[in-house]
């Protein structure tokens, strides 16, 4: 009996991976070639870099997700991919090869995007339970997302500049930590204490939108200032204070959004999701909260990986959502703002 | 003997199938650039008109380079993950000699030029012998002014010019005169069945996950990377890629 097997690809930024997921939920095999060695050496992602590591990549991720998980093809239902937000030349080679698979065994072809994967990460813990909010906070994206049912995602608000996980590797760089900079950090973090004071920015706007890039500066300048009068910072110091300016932002608009509309779960997504200052801040103010329930992506699971590309391919495939061959990578692609008066 | 072959190195798109040295589809597009969009939708429809389905499919040839990064990007993807997902061969020709095989006189000169901008081209020199191209200078990225140096002592010969040559026609007018053959019109575009029709006779790649673009130049960052931790610089790439398993 057929028991609804997706294979998924994702490769939208720095990782090439495949994954073989049973009825959205169940995790067969989720292989994931990460490049991070490769683009240390430059100190950031190198797009042209990336696709030409996802090329290499690309089948090896096949084959071992299909031995792993012990499939064949006839028992494959379907294949999703991350058709986009991400790296156009990086997102290509996942969608070239899914549609290739799609094709070859006569397969539906399923579009996913990116944050939806992130978000539906959180369904390999529990069932998604609507409406719910989510946060996904990325080196790409950090973005407030309104799910009053399931497969509808409507933007709250987002970054207006940098991402929280961008603004950690360019202040990492600062510190002399190389990219990706938020785990250092975040440990340092652990160490220290707020003592620099830095902006909290948009913290008392009357909106869900975010900024870092203030954060940024005020951060580089506070030690570049201190590098010309020979003084010596505290680096823990600096890393305590730069991750509470963007945990209090991060958890204050994210609370605010759920006094304004009560959801049964918040669910806490995206690479910086792994970060323990923000996880640790979320659950004891969500605690405060009745009716509801915080559901924090998988630690392994955070970072981009295929696993949740299924999940979220899933919940579209039951629903007869399908691309043709004509597929192409969107790098700019963005869920439907929730309007205005609905905020 | 079913071939299908790709050639999208450039901004022609072009691809045909063959059977047993039969032509049954070809087409060469250069309408648009949007090869990720149209490549599959066409492979689909020959095969449909053709009534095979894709496991009908016996080997997949296609130009793997040099040509633009991301068309090289496509069809080799497309190529790779087809032979790898059939089972089937694999076989890569050069973008260039493919180019090469829309000259077909014997003993012929055949300069394929790509424009690789700021007065830089992807080349090679080959020459026909018995009917097929055989490299003479190799494939390269190099500029017009060491291109011709290297050409100059064929300047008694005939050269055959096919291929987007016309930032360079003037400084190989300057080294060949009047043998100066400058193709014209189709024969300066790429046709998949020929490249199908020359794949069937050549070894497929051993190992097809391995098989990835010619690209015939680094990155700009992998360049300067190289240039300052020279002990490292033949690393092979994949050495940088960690691959693990993500379960919960
Ligand atoms: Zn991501």
């Amino acid at each position: 009996m057929k028991q609804n097997l997706i294979m998924s690809f994702e490769s939208s930024c720095d990782e090439t991976s495949v994954a073989i997921i049973k009825n959205g939920n169940k995790i067969l095999s989720n292989v994931v070639a990460t490049q991070i060695k490769s683009h240390q050496r430059f100190g950031g992602v190198v797009p042209e870099v990336a696709s030409r590591h996802h090329i290499e990549e690309i089948t090896f991720c096949i084959r071992d997700a299909m031995k792993q998980a012990n499939v064949t093809y006839d028992d494959l239902d379907a294949v999703a991919v991350t058709y986009g937000p991400g790296l156009v030349g990086a997102l290509l080679i996942g969608v070239t090869a899914a549609k290739t698979v799609a094709w070859a065994h006569h397969l539906p072809l399923i579009p996913v995007n990116h944050l939806a994967g992130h978000i539906y990460a959180a369904r390999f813990i529990k069932p998604i339970v609507f409406p719910a909010l989510a946060l996904v906070v990325s080196g790409g994206h950090t973005e407030l997302v309104w799910m009053p049912k399931e497969g509808e995602f409507k933007i709250m608000g987002e970054t207006r500049d940098d991402a929280a996980g961008e603004a950690y590797d360019k202040i990492g760089r600062v510190l002399g930590i190389n990219y990706p900079a938020g785990p250092d950090v975040d440990k340092m973090a652990a160490k220290g204490h707020d003592t620099f004071h830095f902006p909290r920015a948009m913290d008392n706007d009357d909106n869900y939108d975010f900024s870092f890039s203030g954060l940024k500066s005020a951060f580089i300048n506070t030690v570049h200032h201190a590098h010309q009068v020979h003084k010596k910072l505290n680096h823990d110091d600096l890393a305590t204070s730069f991750q509470d300016a963007v945990i209090d932002v991060l958890v204050d608009k994210t609370m605010r959004a759920l006094k304004k509309h009560p959801v049964k779960q918040l669910i806490l997504a995206g690479g910086v999701a792994a970060n323990h200052g923000l996880r640790s801040r979320l659950e004891k103010q969500v605690d405060q909260l009745s009716g509801t329930e915080l559901i924090k992506a998988p630690l392994k699971l955070c970072g981009d990986n295929a696993a949740m590309i299924g999940a979220a391919g899933y919940i579209f495939y039951k629903e007869g959502i399908k691309a043709d061959a004509s597929l192409n990578a969107d790098p700019g692609l963005e869920f439907d703002w929730l309007p205005n008066e609905a905020k | 003997m079913k071939v299908l072959a790709i050639d999208s190195s450039n901004q022609p798109l072009s691809v045909a199938l063959l059977d047993d040295q039969k032509i049954l589809f070809t087409t060469t597009m250069t309408a648009h650039r949007k090869h990720a969009r149209y490549l599959l939708p066409i492979i689909q429809d020959m095969f449909k008109k053709s009534s095979l389905t894709p496991q009908d499919l016996d080997r997949v040839v296609v130009a793997d380079g040099p040509g633009s990064f991301t068309g090289l990007r496509i069809a080799v993807t497309t190529a790779k993950t087809l032979a790898f997902t059939l089972h089937i061969d694999l076989v890569g020709v050069s973008s260039l000699l493919d180019l090469a095989l829309n000259v077909q006189n014997e003993g012929a000169l055949v300069n394929p030029i790509f424009d690789a901008r700021n007065q830089n081209l992807f080349t090679g020199l080959y020459q026909i012998k018995n009917g097929i191209p055989q490299s003479i200078i190799p494939d390269q990225h190099v500029s017009i002014d060491d291109w011709t140096e290297k050409l100059s002592k064929y300047k008694n010969q005939f050269l055959y010019v096919v291929g987007n040559a016309d930032h360079f026609k003037s400084n190989l007018k300057h080294v060949f005169s009047d043998h100066l053959i400058v193709s014209k019109g189709i024969n300066n575009l790429p046709q998949a069945a020929n490249l199908g029709l020359f794949g069937e006779n050549k070894t497929p790649v051993s190992d097809v996950n391995k098989f990835v673009p010619n690209y015939l130049r680094l990155t700009k960052a992998e360049f300067d990377w190289k240039q300052q931790h020279p002990k490292a610089a033949n690393k092979d790439d994949q050495s940088y890629v960690n691959e693990y398993t993500a379960k919960i």
